[in-house]
């Protein structure tokens, strides 16, 4: 099976500071990691190649230092790892982040199923995945929290939904982007850590790729973040007098006043 | 503080600090509560390669020496004794093998040591044989196709868990110790079984069972080096893995300084958080001064037996009292700084006063080492060795 894991590295935080002057995140003294989603897509990839055989790719679209987390990606066991790092590629939407690992996927020997995280603790959109779908004419499953079976080139997954669970049938290739339900990612071996330090980066940048200037980075964005702000939080007491029906009387009419029953 | 470390070992250290952390750290308590053995724990811990650490390399191991050996044990047992006991013993069970086995056996047992599938265990204590280390009684008895053994040993480390037996046996009983000799017993041998677990103090999720011979026969080819040897490679093996007790010691100490001191910055008392107070500072600074001294003391015997140096008896006997000492002493304070919070269930330190006993006893009581200690001091009349 040939399977391509995409990840993205973050700030190790949840807490992220915004600078005010450029709307982007504060990444100075904070620790880069994987992205947590992406630690199971990992650890999903590794173990289907352990069951299926084959090879696991990791892609990441980031500047030079992401290499050390396609390092750690070799130390949980993937075979290939590739860097997409161009001044280019800066400043990518989540359409253009899309649109550039697509065009590094298409450059790859065909893959039978590429996992994604289901969203970065950073950007939190969790649209990059779909959108490479998109852009890839895969079929798409999102929030998968199971692999049930790969068979005759079809997968059966089990997908969380807010009622429950889904099982859904689909035909590979296809994208999957996944919970954290669906496994416990292993830690790294010292075999895996000794090969990391060695292993090979292939990186590509706007002109390996083939696509146009206009289509990467901040020039292919159809999005801009103009503002980034915590809104204001208020919150004021107010204490109901009386006997009980009273209160709720009381609580009722300024419940239905707020428009929240 | 600097051990000048080469970049492999504080990898080896750094990956089985998060092992520590991660795996076995959130169920410490409860694996001291049920007395259960750590299979997942030890899984982990051989997913990490970290049994690849001591054994060498044309096994399918990382060609480690004492002191790989140590770091790895320090940091497990920072988080649980209990669980750094179960791996250490593994290396215990086949520290013998590596020094005397053939070719054929080393390269029979050692790889599956190295993933970790199979465990190890060392077997020399007996009922009548605890500090008096020679007169054990089980017996190994020369018979066409291999070896008859019969007898019982007792308070075995993995005993039950582990697959692959070191045993010291009487080959000729008519020539006490001297006629002791080291043989390989796998689990499952007919006639080889596994007593009582005992119920322990500490080290609770550890396993310490009695291994009972019944008429045990067991092939020729699984003697260790020749007849009579058994008491001196057992000699031999303990002088090079006392510094491993010792960095089990060094662990559970700075396990128990670290947990004192989150609880003296969170405590008030009169008005003042404890590690304000003098009282406090100096406990909690003796104990760091005890925990580092013991550290590089262990470091320092762990090296001098990577050295290749031919008597380590010394250096090793007082890494292992010192730092066991130390442990016990440090987690005792611990608990006193924790007073009645630290004597409950509810906070780690209690546990760790409890583990902490057993490193003063065993591979060694800390008496009989200071004895032997006495022994090589008199020979050279007190100057440094």
């Amino acid at each position: 099976m040939n399977i391509v894991v995409c990840l993205k590295q973050v700030p190790g935080t949840t807490e992220v500071k915004i600078d005010p002057a450029t709307n982007t995140l504060i990444r100075q003294g904070i620790e880069n990691i994987i992205n947590p989603f992406d630690t199971y897509a990992i650890e999903e990839g590794v173990r289907l190649k352990e069951k299926h055989d084959g090879k696991v790719t990791v892609i990441t679209m980031g500047p030079p230092q992401a290499e050390a987390a396609l390092r750690e990606a070799v130390s949980l066991g993937v075979d290939e790892v590739i860097l997409l790092s161009d001044r280019a590629f800066a400043g990518a939407d989540t359409w253009a982040t899309a649109y550039t690992l697509a065009a590094a996927i298409k450059k790859l020997e065909a893959c039978d199923l590429i996992i994604c995280g289901r969203q970065t603790i950073d950007g939190d959109t969790g649209q990059v995945g779909p959108e490479m779908a998109e852009m890839l004419a895969m079929p798409f499953i999102a929030y998968v929290g199971a692999i049930e079976e790969i068979k005759g080139g079809s997968l059966r997954v089990r997908r969380l939904i807010e009622e429950g669970h889904e099982v859904v049938v689909s035909s590979l290739p296809a994208v999957i982007t996944v919970s954290k339900e669906i496994n416990v990612p292993r830690l790294p071996s010292l075999r895996g850590i000794m090969k990391s330090k060695s292993a090979k980066i292939t990186t590509w940048g706007l002109a390996d790729l083939g696509v146009g200037e206009d289509k990467v980075g901040l020039a292919g964005s159809s999005t801009q973040v103009i503002k980034v702000f915590f809104p204001q939080r208020e919150t004021t007491a107010e204490m109901l007098e009386g006997d009980v029906p009273k209160q709720v009387d009381g609580l009722v009419a300024r419940l239905k006043k707020a428009g929240l029953c | 503080m600097d051990y000048f470390l080469t970049e492999e070992q504080q990898t080896i250290r750094d990956l089985a600090r998060r092992v520590a952390e991660e795996r076995i750290l959130p169920v410490r308590a409860e694996l001291d509560e049920k007395e259960e053995f750590p299979w997942a724990m030890i899984h982990d811990i051989a997913a990490a390669d970290l049994f690849r650490v001591f054994v060498p390399e044309e096994y399918d191991g990382l060609g480690g020496g004492c002191l790989e050996l140590c770091l790895v044990v320090e940091e497990l047992s920072r988080a649980c004794s209990g669980v750094a006991v179960s791996y250490a013993a593994s290396a215990l069970g086949c520290m013998t093998l590596m020094e005397y086995g053939t070719e054929e056996q080393k390269k029979k047992y050692l790889p599956d040591i190295a993933s970790g599938k199979r465990l190890g265990a060392f077997a020399i204590t007996e009922p009548t044989a605890g500090s008096d280390a020679g007169n054990i009684k089980t017996t190994a008895e020369k018979v066409e196709g291999g070896y008859l053994l019969n007898g019982t040993k007792q308070f075995i480390t993995n005993g039950g868990e582990a697959e692959i037996y070191t045993v010291i046996a009487l080959t000729d009983k008519s020539k006490g110790a001297r006629g002791a000799s080291a043989i390989l017993v796998e689990k499952d041998t007919p006639g080889f079984t596994f007593g009582k677990k005992e119920k322990k103090l500490g080290i609770r999720s550890s396993a310490t069972r009695e291994l009972v011979f019944k008429n045990c026969l067991v092939p020729a080819e699984n003697l260790l080096g020749r007849e009579g040897l058994g008491f001196i490679q057992a000699m031999r093996l303990f002088d090079r893995s006392r510094p491993g007790i010792g960095a089990q010691a060094v662990g559970l100490a700075q396990g128990a300084l670290e947990a004192a001191v989150d609880y003296a910055e969170q405590r008030v008392q009169f008005d003042q958080l404890l590690i304000t107070m003098p009282v406090i500072q100096h406990m909690l600074a003796d104990m760091a001064i005890n925990v580092e001294a013991a550290r590089a003391l262990v470091y320092a015997a762990a090296r001098y037996v990577d050295s290749g140096a031919k008597s380590v008896t010394e250096v090793s006997a007082a890494a292992k009292v010192f730092a066991s000492d130390t442990a016990m002493k440090v987690a005792t304070d611990a608990v006193q700084i924790c007073g009645g919070s630290g004597y409950m269930r509810d906070y780690p330190v209690e546990k760790m006063m409890r583990d902490a006993k057993i490193l003063q006893i065993y591979e060694g009581t800390n008496q009989i080492l200071r004895s032997a200690i006495a022994v090589n001091l008199r020979k050279r009349k007190g100057r440094t060795a």
